[in-house]
């Protein structure tokens, strides 16, 4: 019982650890993520003003409900990008730095050190995300007061659970490959991107995407959180989208961790544990 | 007990040739290590003497547990290296050429980061930070400064305090004095000793200059293409190979001069070791 305690000790230590370097980092580059930031904010503008432009050309829309809709997709799409570099980042960064031979001998259970790094990703993406949301919304002058942020945040929670477990699947990829790997994490956010709905429905895509889409949780999450903001849905009316949420996240994580599990052990054999890989 | 005990430890790693069968690149093993063996007493201070290339860093990092074996075993205070990755982690640490950091973070969060893997706390390491840095001689007052803004010997001073602040048992030296300066390189080897003198830490120290291994070393071995060539005192080494210098003893049992990457082979370790 003392030998458990210890261990989980040690190991919240670990990970108060993981949570203060990704901070301190943060801090340290800072005028950089406020570039960042700036770049995330031009470029999700550029997406919602496709709603204003059709209207423009006389297409018949809802402008507010369309440019609500297409904000809720660019910010869960900037969120998601920030939550899978911030995960591929567990080994490019460090890479870089030079600094993953310590890292990766350290007495730090692995698990540990992907969920702390997770955790960092979920809670700086959802304050960046928030900034923006309220940002951009504010340069529409969006009406939304029906808007039911909290269960909006309830499923963003939910489905945060998932994209750890496939963030940690694509932490995998700079220790397979040190040159290549960071830019293969953006094919899988490119593949969400596609097949989850995120500036369009699902039901526009071919059968065998949509068939993709039931097995992404960005699918989920945006259907979700719209219906949240658009509709001012609560908790039970939104069962519908956090169950599969749920049973995703319940399969993603113990997968991410397997398959980092075998990608580190494949690093271990090929020497590719080092700054130069 | 005895610190480290290696037993026919084999490392190769595949490389593609210019070569081709059929549409792929041939791959061929190269040897990294061959058949090492040996063993390191409990507060011993052992030097493996070897070119670039000849497999010292392989040898370091597999008892990091930053490789995985193709034979051959190795344990460390009883522990398999590769069985029991955790248990020898937390007994070992290591300094290695590159003082690797993150370089916008300041010495006190890179250390601050490093101690909190092997269990100690904010308040810990908050405490135990300056007394250590000033152990090894760096000035604290520079500890919220970020690393690029350091020299290289001050970076290698951290590094050694990274190594130290987690007390290990035992302390893996990687080339820890290249590329110093003549003054910080006296300096590390200093402290070295002392650490060695009052921490009752059992040190493996690989190392391409004679000197150094000389110095600090109980025991000298020469590591020469993967191949442990002998292991023993410096008097001894001298003696066998009927040498004046550790120089002339390294030439000796090699067959080659020191400072000389003859071959290929030589050049393509390297890339590996």
């Amino acid at each position: 019982m003392r030998g458990a305690a210890a261990t989980l000790r040690h190991e919240l230590i670990g990970l108060s650890g993981v949570l203060e370097r990704n901070a301190n980092l943060v801090k340290r580059y800072a005028w950089w993520e406020l570039a960042f930031f700036v770049w995330s904010l031009a470029n999700t503008l550029t997406i919602v003003f496709i709603a204003k432009g059709i209207d423009a050309a006389g297409g018949k829309i809802d402008v507010d409900r369309a440019t609500t809709t297409l904000l809720i997709g660019a910010v869960i799409w900037s969120y998601l990008g920030v939550l899978f570099e911030i995960l591929t980042e567990t080994v490019a960064w460090e890479r870089w730095e030079g600094t993953i031979e310590y890292t990766f001998m350290a007495p730090l259970a692995r698990p540990i050190h992907l969920i702390g790094m997770g955790l960092f990703a979920v809670v700086y993406g959802v304050i960046r995300t928030s900034v923006l949301f309220a940002v951009i919304a504010g340069f529409f002058s969006l009406s939304l007061g029906g808007a039911n942020f909290a269960a909006a945040l309830v499923v963003l929670a939910v489905a945060s659970v998932s994209f750890i477990g496939i963030g940690m699947m694509t932490a995998v990829l700079p220790l397979i490959s040190p040159e290549k790997g960071m830019q293969m994490g953006f094919i899988t956010q490119g593949i969400l991107l596609v097949i989850s709905g995120v500036y369009y429905p699902v039901s526009v895509l071919p059968d065998w995407m949509q068939w993709l889409s039931t097995i992404s949780p960005a699918t989920y999450a945006l259907r979700g959180i719209r219906h949240a903001i658009l509709d001012g849905a609560g908790i039970d009316t939104l069962w519908g989208d956090i169950w599969p949420l749920i049973v995703i996240g319940f399969l993603a994580i113990p997968l991410g961790l397997y398959i980092f599990a075998v990608g580190e052990r494949h690093a271990k054999r090929h020497g590719k544990l080092k700054r130069s890989g | 007990m005895t610190a480290v005990e290696v037993h026919n430890l084999r490392k190769e790693f595949f490389r593609r040739d210019a070569e081709r069968s059929g549409l792929r690149k041939r791959r061929r093993r190269v040897p990294a290590l061959e058949d090492v063996t040996f063993s390191i007493a409990r507060g011993e201070c052992v030097a493996i003497l070897g070119q670039n290339g000849s497999g010292k860093s392989t040898l370091v990092r597999l008892l990091s547990t930053l490789l995985l074996h193709d034979g051959g075993s190795a344990h460390v205070f009883g522990h398999d290296v590769f069985k029991e990755q955790r248990e020898v982690q937390r007994l070992v640490n290591r300094v290695s050429v590159e003082a690797s950091f993150f370089k916008k973070m300041s010495s006190e969060e890179n250390l601050s980061y490093a101690a909190r893997f092997y269990g100690m706390s904010g308040a810990e390491t908050r405490e135990r930070i300056p007394v250590i840095l000033e152990r090894v001689g760096f000035p604290t007052r520079r500890r919220h400064e970020a690393m690029e803004h350091l020299s290289r010997g001050m970076q290698q001073k951290v590094s050694l305090a990274r190594a130290l602040l987690t007390s290990p048992v035992l302390l893996l030296l990687d080339e820890p004095t290249t590329g110093l300066d003549p003054r910080s390189k006296l300096e590390v080897q200093n402290f070295i000793r002392e650490v060695w003198a009052s921490h009752d830490a059992t040190i493996l120290l690989c190392t391409h200059d004679l000197a150094e291994a000389e110095i600090l070393a109980d025991r000298v071995g020469i590591l020469d293409r993967g191949r442990l060539l002998c292991l023993e005192p410096v008097g001894e080494l001298k003696d066998r190979f009927k040498a004046e210098t550790l120089e002339e003893a390294f030439f000796a049992a090699t067959g080659r001069e020191f400072e000389l990457e003859n071959d290929d082979q030589d050049a393509e370790r390297g890339v590996f070791a």
